[in-house]
């Protein structure tokens, strides 16, 4: 099944960039069928998203002030975005006087390029890492094997994929497709541990055992950040299960890759997202572990450190006042743990590193125009998501601009209203027979007369499908509606035909017609 | 009050007998009800499947429609919706600020059927009587969108001899999501059986909601699987208004 292999780096599809590869990637409707009928996976996700679901609902009930730590939370994120120049320089000077090196990476490209540089020149040929999602998104990990470099995955769920040679479906449970069953399959595979049960205990302690020899012998290790502190220069690492803790302080080189959007302005913000992101994200009070190291000290963790800063399109997202709030997303993954959508389908169906709704947001953003326009339709705008995000990004609202974006273009409404909101629209994204109906259906709706013609013909042309009231199969672009629904038939008298009789019949002021304008 | 009922394009072509339950219940409480005869569609589909300028265009022609109406009032929360969340988002768009002003205005007074009987009118007990286990699915738009809280259940909790069951994961979307439905079949299929299977468990044999569209989608779903109708075991579908114009078990 190619659909579930790790899929490497994302092709960087912006316009004018180095990398014009405008190669549309598979959309999610037609991908997701082939996850919907999975049932082991279905049931997998199910048991598992409503598992964290209800930890998350639990913990974040009992903080009272839980609002207003958003409401900051968003506020710091909207100060370091519109600072970002500044901060990012301020980071850089704090790294490098505390005998970091700071690295600056337009793409996925250059920033593959940096890492293998740093790891080539130790002249070892395995790093250990910690999960990383960024990493995921340049396509590190091949980037390295393309030099002969093998990148081990320390984190449990990263490494059972790894193993099965798969990708992430999950920001923080890269695994959350998997039971144990099917993971004691593949650690018995990989791990050449054939009496292996499938008792956590049992699978943990296998993990641990193949982990500590590959954490001992590491010259460099390779982590993504979850925040950076502008004022200090302080990196900071969130985990469970302390082998980020390991790959931090073991080895001699220490190499981070993190997207410029991370900073922070200063080093007290993390007193708020430190509270947001364990409730948020495992449903935990408080992540087990906690590393913040701010650059290199003698005798203690590693002795050289380098900080690579990657761009790949996010100041381009910086630049849409609406759909640059993805940038606030501090991957807690709430949204996903929440979305039904996600909750069916899983992470795979998305063909993107970041999936669920964020990623709904963001890599149709990242990527540019015409490389995965399918995703922000691929939401029911319940707004689930919206609800539970703790840095108050409004994932509908940026979704509905999207696709809009999507089907017309991204300039502005002026035309249409005489106003100075920019012009000139062209129709993109949209099957041919949806651009006719929505054509249709607006002239339509322009004149209640017109209205009223249409209507009539949708009457006529339903009537012949029409049987006991229903429609069971629809033509062409309705299709969909029927593939597994019923469609009712259009009354036989509409609300505005009973009103117009009431009113003929009815003299009271109940049936005046005259309420509203012309 | 004189309301002037925005009854939806939707609900104009498809569900009329909510339009009629709405103007029954507004007048039995002494409002006077009128019908713009001219409006026609907010411009949801358009705006939610992307095409903004016709949305656009929609909504220039809803603000003139309604531009003198006191208070409008529509039996949907997505409607309702689009006019206060997402008006306000297009006129930014225009730039043109008297459109904005315009939007908001008209936004201030739109209102969704629950949220306006137990909000503004303060009522809750709208003299309906409804024989049945009736159960309600509280659509995304009304908790998400507009929030109308607890209205619709305060308003149900009032109708004599009706019995309220609990629905299992009841704030979980349905599936319908507009053009979602038939833009991602299989996903939104995936979510309505497990709607349905939820409904099921509340054994209850009608199911409620303030948007039909939703409910639609529902019984869509359900008479597919052989589910709707009157016999014994089957469920129906009904909007909020046409439980609350109900009189003794029957439909008047």
């Amino acid at each position: 099944m190619s659909r579930w292999k790790r899929p490497g780096a994302q092709p960087s599809g912006r316009p004018g960039s180095k990398h014009p590869s405008k190669q549309p990637l598979p959309t999610f409707p037609s991908s997701a069928p082939e996850a919907l009928s999975d049932k082991q996976l279905r049931e997998n996700l199910r048991h598992a998203t409503r598992a964290i679901r209800a930890k998350r609902a639990e913990v974040v009930k009992e903080v009272s002030d839980w609002d207003e730590l958003t409401l900051a939370a968003r506020a710091i994120k909207e100060e370091a975005l519109r600072g970002l120049d500044h901060y990012l320089s301020d980071l850089e000077r704090a790294v490098v006087r505390s005998g970091g090196k700071v690295h600056w990476a337009r793409d996925s490209a250059e920033a593959n390029r940096i890492i293998g540089d740093l790891v080539g020149a130790t002249g070892t040929a395995e790093v250990v890492k910690v999960k990383s999602i960024t990493t995921d998104e340049i396509g590190l990990n091949d980037a390295l094997a393309a030099k002969g470099i093998s990148a081990v995955e320390t984190d449990l769920a990263e490494l059972i994929i790894q193993l099965a040679s798969e990708g992430s479906s999950h920001f923080l449970v890269p695994a959350i497709h998997k039971n144990r069953t099917q993971i004691r399959d593949i650690f018995r595979e990989h791990l050449g541990r054939p009496e292996l049960t499938d008792e956590p205990e049992a699978l943990a302690e296998a993990a641990r055992v193949h982990l500590r020899e590959k954490f001992l012998a590491a010259e460099v290790a390779i982590s993504g950040a979850n925040f950076a502190a502008a004022d200090t220069g302080t990196v900071g690492v969130v985990e469970s299960e302390g082998n980020g803790r390991m790959c931090l302080t073991l080895p001699r080189v220490l190499i981070t890759l993190m997207g410029i959007e991370k900073v922070l302005p200063s080093f007290r913000d993390l007193e708020t997202f430190l509270q947001l992101l364990p409730r948020s994200a495992t449903g935990e009070r408080m992540n087990p572990y906690t590393s913040l190291w701010t650059g290199v000290h003698p005798g203690d963790g590693p002795d050289e450190f380098h900080l690579v800063l990657l761009d790949n399109g996010r100041t381009e997202v910086l630049a849409d006042p609406v759909g640059r709030q993805a940038l606030h997303c501090i991957r807690c993954s709430a949204c996903l743990n929440i979305c039904p959508v996600y909750g069916r389908v899983g992470g795979h169906a998305y063909h993107a590193t970041y999936p669920g709704p964020i990623g709904s947001i963001l890599t149709p953003q990242l990527l540019g125009p015409g490389v995965h326009d399918s995703l922000p339709f691929a939401s029911t705008l319940c707004g689930a998501c919206w609800e539970v995000c703790p840095v108050r990004i409004e994932i509908p609202r940026v979704l509905l601009h999207l696709r809009g974006r999507a089907v017309e273009g991204s300039a502005g409404l002026g035309q249409v209203s005489g106003g100075s909101g920019g012009s000139g629209r062209s129709t993109r994204y949209g099957p041919t027979q949806e651009r006719l109906i929505m054509r249709l259906l607006g002239l339509t709706f322009r004149s209640s007369n017109l209205y009223r013609w249409g209507l009539l013909l949708a009457r006529k042309f339903l009537k012949r499908r029409t049987k006991d009231g229903w429609v069971v199969q629809l033509p062409g672009y309705g299709g969909g509606w029927t593939t597994g629904r019923d469609f009712p038939g259009l009354a036989e008298k509409t609300f505005r035909e009973w009103w117009a009789e009431r009113g003929k019949e009815d003299a009271s002021p109940i049936g005046d017609q005259k309420g509203g304008p012309e | 009050m004189r309301i002037a009922l925005f009854v939806t394009c939707f609900n104009d072509a498809l569900f009329p007998g909510t339009g009629r339950a709405l103007v029954r219940i507004l007048e039995d409480l002494g409002h006077q009800v009128t019908f713009p005869p001219d409006q026609t569609c907010c411009g949801q589909i358009h705006f939610n499947t992307g095409y903004r300028t016709e949305a656009c265009r929609l909504l220039l022609r809803f603000l003139k429609v309604f531009e003198d109406a006191e208070v409008l009032v529509a039996p949907s929360a997505s409607c309702v919706a689009m006019v206060r969340e997402q008006y306000p988002e297009l006129a930014r768009d225009t730039g043109d600020g008297g459109l904005m002003s315009g939007v908001e205005a008209v936004a201030s007074r739109t209102f969704e059927l629950s949220e306006f009987l137990v909000g503004k009118l303060g009522v809750e007990d709208v003299g309906a009587s409804f024989e049945g286990r009736v159960v309600l699915h509280p659509t995304c738009h009304s908790v998400r969108g507009i929030d109308v809280a607890d209205a619709p259940e305060r308003l149900l909790r009032a109708v004599k001899r009706l019995e309220l069951a609990e629905l299992p994961n009841a704030l979980e979307c349905c599936g319908f999501g507009g053009t979602f439905s038939v833009k991602n079949p299989d996903t939104s299929l995936a979510m309505l059986s497990d709607k349905i299977r939820d409904i099921q468990d509340s054994g209850a044999d009608v199911v409620t909601a303030v948007d039909n569209s939703c409910l639609m989608h529902i019984a869509g779903g359900l008479r597919r699987m052989g589910l709707l109708g009157e016999d014994a075991g089957g469920i129906r579908t009904m909007h909020l208004a046409e439980i609350l114009v109900s009189r003794e078990g029957s439909l008047s």
